[in-house]
């Protein structure tokens, strides 16, 4: 039994099967991979998987508990956390004020009118934002306006942001898309530390090859919103299913 | 002081001599001379500033906090008027219930107004908003005049049950009074020919304004106001980051539709007249043009807005041709006459058109509103002196 059970999932966008007939199943503690070509319904699934989307059928089973019909907020109360494709941060506030609010909401639910204390002197949660900083190495930024930081720096944030809330599921929706490639090796570093220091599970989209084989212990290449296989890295590098749905080979032509 | 860090005392302390100061500082030339239309320091006028600071220090909290636009505002001002003149016609002259009474009423029908507004957000929040209040102007102007008078309004009448005050003397009413204290009270003090208004309801609404505005930067100091912050910078990441955007949005609602209540009850404090007018959305534009042209999300910024758009309301308009002829008398006739032409459409009726140009200004060269053009002029000063830290202002951003 997996921490993330997906079954016989589908999504129908008007006359557009975006997902078929989706079955899933994410190890807790391992980094699992789902790939595919554009348009295999990737954003589709994982949009299901956090509560934007509703699917038609099927079940998603995060620990043991029903996801569907829950609101993005509620499911993130149970310890889902995602990764945006363009980084989603709060670019008006403090890289400090940025790093607080997940803070807040880990500790006080999803509302909690205090109104008049003053925030910086919650001395639990300011110490707390500024630990996950230091482990960010963003600790000399913390005072800058978190607009005016860098992509890599977005990015660093944001997948701060998530872990501060201490997550068993961390969703990742390619996270080094349109980045260079000096911002691609710090992030796979980044994840690679993450998942060497904590027990955390990570589900990562991607379609960049490089990071998916330096990160995933699991592999599911999904193609016109079914998937087609599952295997290990090393096994999916040669499959030819998967050559097929890649690079639009068939058998004859090779 | 107050549990404030030291620039937000510093700030409240301030204000607060400002404000008592207010009928010194708004009153420096002397009776009779000819700058004398330029003095402020009278107290219907000085009411009003104080009254619409803390209207727009309110609508800050909605607005300049979380970014949603409200095009309805007057409507909790002038339910709360219509509250604190039932109290007064009911229970007591005294000012007290009704001011209380402005704030809860507001309150409750700011709830039902953001509960059903607040499904829809950016320019269709705005537009349900602005519904709510015609659809309350048009009620109180028609359907609802046994409650608020209709057309004429609703004044203290002999004939008023008043349960808590014991019946006045023959054919008098009682005035508006804070425990005997009556509002309309003043004490003038006269210096050379300098004349200074001191009014018992103006430094009444001035307090109420400072707990209101201690209050506000309270809220903006906040972990609930750093969450409405995040609101308007980025709802979709609040979301995910498992915080329930409903409730954050619609106590922030709530509180700026008590401030306004708040204000609607001491206008009828100030001045025992209440019509539907108040309601109208021309109203609770101007509301959103204090809090753009003092600074969106600034603390001060509303009140500053505020006192502006109401001095220029009472002052410019008052100036007229024959004004303008006895400050320009001195010029050659052709002259003369061809300065107060090109001056005449600013002023008078056409002090809207000097409102306008001036708004234009501020929204195009100092978009942060008048905050942003006294932390410039702050700045120019603190180059010259080496040792400040320039990046001061730069760490908290909601100054």
């Amino acid at each position: 039994m997996g921490i993330l059970e997906v079954k016989n999932v589908g999504k129908r966008f008007g006359g557009l099967q975006a997902l078929g007939d989706v079955n899933l199943s994410i190890t807790e503690n391992s980094v699992h991979a789902i790939i595919g070509p554009n348009g295999a319904g990737k954003s589709t699934l994982l949009n299901c998987l956090v509560g934007k989307l509703i699917p038609d059928t099927g079940s998603v089973m995060f620990d043991g508990k029903s996801v569907l019909g829950l609101k993005p907020f509620e499911i993130n109360q149970m310890g889902i956390s995602r990764v945006f494709q363009t980084p989603e941060i709060f670019g008006d506030l403090s890289v400090l004020e940025n790093m607080m609010i997940p803070c807040f909401a880990k500790r006080d639910g999803a509302f909690t009118p205090n109104a008049f204390i003053n925030m910086m002197k919650d001395r639990e949660i300011v110490e707390r934002a500024e630990h996950v900083l230091e482990e960010m190495n963003m600790s000399e930024k913390q005072q800058m306006p978190a607009a005016s930081l860098s992509r890599g720096d977005k990015r660093r944030l944001e997948i701060g942001m998530c872990l501060s809330q201490e997550p068993r599921l961390l969703l990742l929706d390619e996270p080094t898309a349109g980045m260079a490639r000096a911002d691609t090796n710090n992030t796979i570093d980044l994840l690679k530390q993450i998942k060497d220091e904590r027990e955390i599970t990570i589900a990562i989209i991607e379609h960049d090859m490089h990071v998916v084989f330096s990160l995933a212990e699991r592999i599911t290449v999904l193609a016109q919103g079914t998937p087609l296989v599952e295997d290990t890295p090393d096994n999916i590098k040669g499959h030819p299913k998967v050559r097929e749905a890649y690079l639009g080979e068939t058998q004859d032509a090779a | 002081m107050f549990g404030l860090e030291y620039k937000d005392s510093r700030m409240l302390i301030l204000v607060a001599i400002l404000v008592a100061l207010a009928p010194f500082m708004l009153n420096p030339f002397p009776e009779g001379s000819g700058m004398a239309q330029f003095n402020a320091g009278y107290p219907d006028l000085m009411q009003r500033f104080v009254i619409f600071g803390i209207f727009a220090i309110g609508f800050n909290i909605l607005f300049g906090l979380t970014g949603y636009l409200s095009f309805g505002h007057a409507a909790f001002l002038g339910v709360g008027s219509y509250a604190a003149m039932w109290m007064m016609k009911l229970l007591t002259m005294n000012v007290v219930p009704g001011i209380i009474f402005s704030v809860l009423v507001a309150g409750v029908f700011s709830l039902a107004v953001g509960w059903i507004s607040l499904r829809r957000s950016g320019i269709y929040f705005s537009i349900l908003t602005l519904a709510f209040a015609q659809m309350s102007y048009s009620l109180a102007y028609s359907v609802l005049t046994p409650i608020t008078g209709g057309e004429t309004g609703l004044q203290p009448k002999v004939t008023d049950p008043r349960i808590l005050d014991g019946s006045p003397a023959e054919g008098t009413i009682a005035k508006a009074n804070f425990f005997g204290l009556e509002m309309g009270s003043s004490f003038e003090l006269q210096l050379g020919s300098w004349l200074f208004t001191f009014n018992a309801g103006y430094y009444l609404a001035a307090v109420v304004m400072l707990i209101a505005f201690y209050i506000s930067i309270r809220i903006f100091r906040s972990p609930f106001g750093l969450m409405l912050r995040a609101v308007k910078s980025n709802q979709q990441r609040l979301n995910y980051t498992g915080l329930n955007t409903k409730p954050y949005t619609l106590a922030a609602f709530v509180i700026s539709g008590m401030y306004a209540g708040l204000a609607g009850g001491l206008m009828v404090a100030m001045d025992t007249q209440v019509g539907a007018e108040r309601m109208f959305w021309t109203a609770s534009g101007e509301v959103v043009l204090m809090t753009i042209l003092g600074g969106v999300g600034t603390l001060i910024g509303p009140v500053l807005g505020a006192s502006a758009i109401k001095y220029m309301e009472n002052i410019l308009s008052k100036i007229n041709s024959d004004i303008l002829h006895q400050w320009f008398a001195f010029l050659p006739d052709g002259l003369e006459e061809f300065v107060i032409t090109l001056i005449y459409p600013f002023i008078g009726k056409g002090w809207h058109l000097t409102l306008g140009l001036i708004f234009m200004a501020v929204v195009i060269f100092l978009p942060g509103g008048l905050v942003e053009g006294g932390q410039r002029i702050a700045n120019l000063f603190k180059r010259k002196m080496p040792g400040k830290d320039a990046r001061d202002n730069k760490s908290q951003p909601t100054e």
